[in-house]
């Protein structure tokens, strides 16, 4: 990076931060602090949903997933329109009709208190665990390849953020993330167009996406049912429906960007902006790391994209097997690129009877560098056991180094930055605001009345949310594979928090009694199938099954709680 | 059991977007609008396969 590059992503970022913070400084009513300004318009709510959701690892990995295993994982996002429909016509309605400020808080108008405590508490600790990991993620990428020092690049990010969201709340949140999103939209179409042009002279946009194609890297749909398979339209479908429904319906970091606003209406476009947007742009940025993988196709490519990583392990004793290894994968790239042109020239001559074989050949190539980048991987294992040997994360921000113009790099690493701020922003407003909610007012009830109270102590416990955030990703040790590790946080907790809100919504004669022990003996359950996980072998399952046994078996717990309960309907509903 | 969940409004206001009269002809069009999504995808893998 040069001084252009550091000009536009410091005028970027700290401009937008201070821009936020500026605008919203006179925040003092406890509404607009909470749920932001009640003008708010959908196209804000819109952006500030994708935004919250759309992390820095997102414009990270994504391409690199795409570049590794194709666009394919975009069927993960098949769930979401119709979990936002449900959302949009069954939870935001009610939300908005009980003026809350957290979904757990109808928990508790809805059943009791108990059942809201465990709904913010349950919330409170995923959250809290996963903060961390959100702040830790992008920035130990950005500091490895940048070459930034870890510490300050995770307290640097960390109190820009904690400022402006501090300073404004809810709508401090939205307004920076409308921002933000436009420079996150801005780098990515940018970067995507100069790819377009460093492809070969001829090969166009459509000869790259034949070559991938051809590479099995554009399987966009999968119909087959087999169980073996990560992501197919099936799975998208069910499971991507329930993770959806858990995360939009109920997880607080996004009912409190949609649950404001001017009306009703506002919330519901928001939302299907959303619902239209997603899967384009989902499918966009693995398109993007799609057309990676062509271009490195005819460019000098590494045999392991993480190249801090490998030089660091190149330099030591065992150097002369890693210069072997990267001297294999340049000859068997530089043999395949003839290959490719071979297949490629077969087929634009429209010769049907000779490029099946061309097409098997450039294949037999492609597979023979994989294997080479296989041995890369157990060489770097050989030399040091805890070596990170997963380096599809550094495909794309290698790209952005290597072959971007000064100026446009600056401007991709603000795109990183401003998605890893719009994401860590609403999870530290939502996790402020759930504490000063369900638990502080909760504790005490005489100082709900006090709003410049409420509105000081809501701030102190969004700036502590953020140096715990800040403190944990400085002194824990983080497992390699970090969406993961997020991922299954999520899923050992989803499920449960989605049981208790589909019996709120859809069965009015299951009590609060009911619902919280069912609550507690599901999360339990879950909780040893995670960790008998290694000792029986049968409850090995994918973590993303925890939703659906979570959410399945507190529901129908519930129920059957409820007949052996007396009858407690009729009670008065509890006091907000 | 404090209370039953108030029923969602199921014509509470007009969607103020021109051409639709009403919410569900909204979600109608997003649900179409993601078979459309899917169905191009299709396509998309198959064309270039």
């Amino acid at each position: 990076m040069n001084a252009l590059d550091w000009t536009v992503l410091l005028v970027t970022m700290v401009g937008i931060a201070a821009y936020g913070a500026w605008h919203t400084r006179h925040t003092d009513h406890l509404d607009t602090y909470l749920k932001g300004s009640n003008t708010t318009r959908w196209g804000t709510i819109g952006i500030s949903v994708m935004a919250t959701q759309a992390s820095a690892i997102t414009f990270l990995s994504i391409p690199g997933q795409g570049f590794e295993s194709g666009i394919g994982f975009v069927q993960n996002y098949f769930g979401l329109p119709l979990a936002l429909i449900i959302v949009c016509a069954v939870f935001l309605p009610i939300y908005r009709q009980l003026g809350v400020y957290t979904a757990y808080e109808f928990l508790g108008r809805r059943f009791d208190t108990k059942t809201r405590l465990l709904g913010a508490g349950l919330f409170l600790l995923q959250r809290g665990l996963a903060a961390g990991v959100t702040i830790y993620a992008p920035a130990i990428i950005l500091a490895t390849v940048l070459g930034w020092r870890l510490d300050l690049t995770i307290i640097g990010t960390g109190l820009l953020v904690i400022i402006y969201t501090v300073t404004g709340g809810s709508e401090a949140v939205s307004l920076t993330q409308k921002w933000q999103m436009g420079i996150i939209f801005g780098g990515m179409v940018t970067a995507f167009l100069i790819l377009l042009a460093r492809l070969p002279v001829g090969l166009g946009f459509a000869g790259a996406a034949h070559i991938a194609g051809a590479m099995g890297k554009l399987q966009a749909v999968d119909f087959s049912f087999d169980p073996d398979k990560r992501y197919t339209l099936w799975t998208g479908l069910f499971g991507g429906l329930f993770l959806s429904l858990s995360y939009f319906g109920t997880d607080q970091s996004q009912v409190q960007r949609y649950i404001g606003g001017a009306a009703l209406r506002e919330g519901r476009l928001g939302l299907m902006f959303n619902a239209l947007l997603k899967i384009p742009m989902q499918f966009f940025i693995l398109l993007l790391g799609a057309l990676v993988f062509v271009f490195y196709l005819f460019q000098p490519a590494p045999v392991f994209y993480n190249r801090v990583e490998w030089q660091r392990h190149a330099g030591g004793s065992g150097g002369s097997t890693f210069r072997a290894l990267e001297q294999k994968h340049a000859l068997l790239h530089a043999a395949n690129q003839e290959r490719i042109r071979a297949w490629l020239d077969l087929r634009d001559r429209g010769n049907i009877a000779a490029e099946p074989a061309a097409r098997a050949a450039m294949l037999a190539g492609q597979n023979d560098q994989e294997a080479v980048r296989k041995e890369a991987k157990s060489a770097l294992l050989a030399a040091d056991p805890l070596a990170k040997t997963k380096d599809s994360d550094y495909v794309f921000i290698g790209f952005i180094l290597d072959q971007l113009p000064h100026g446009v790099i600056g401007l991709l690493i603000a795109v990183m930055i401003a998605a890893a701020l719009g994401s860590k922003a609403g999870e530290l407003n939502a996790l402020g605001t759930t504490t000063t909610i369900d638990l502080w007012r909760h504790f005490r009830p005489l100082a709900a009345h006090d709003e410049a109270r409420n509105v000081r102590v809501a701030k102190w416990l969004t700036a502590c949310w953020g140096f715990v955030a800040i403190a944990f990703a400085l002194f824990a040790g983080f497992a390699e594979n970090l969406i993961e590790a997020i991922n299954i946080i999520g899923s050992i907790f989803y499920g449960v928090v989605l049981g208790i809100f589909l019996v709120a919504f859809f069965l009015k004669k299951v009590g609060g009694t009911a619902v919280f022990w069912a609550a507690i003996v599901a999360q339990t359950l879950i909780f040893a199938l995670y960790l008998l996980r290694h000792r029986v072998p049968a409850l090995d399952i994918s973590y993303l099954w925890y939703n659906l046994i979570g959410c399945a078996f507190c529901v129908a717990l519930s129920l059957l709680l409820q007949t052996m309960l007396p009858d407690n309907t009729g009670h008065a509903p509890s006091q907000p | 059991m404090r209370s039953t969940p108030p029923e969602p409004p199921t014509s509470d206001d007009c969607p103020g977007v021109p051409g639709f009269r009403n919410w569900r002809g909204i979600y109608l069009f997003v649900f179409l609008w993601f078979v459309v999504v899917v169905a191009l995808l299709a396509l998309f893998s198959r064309w270039f396969s």
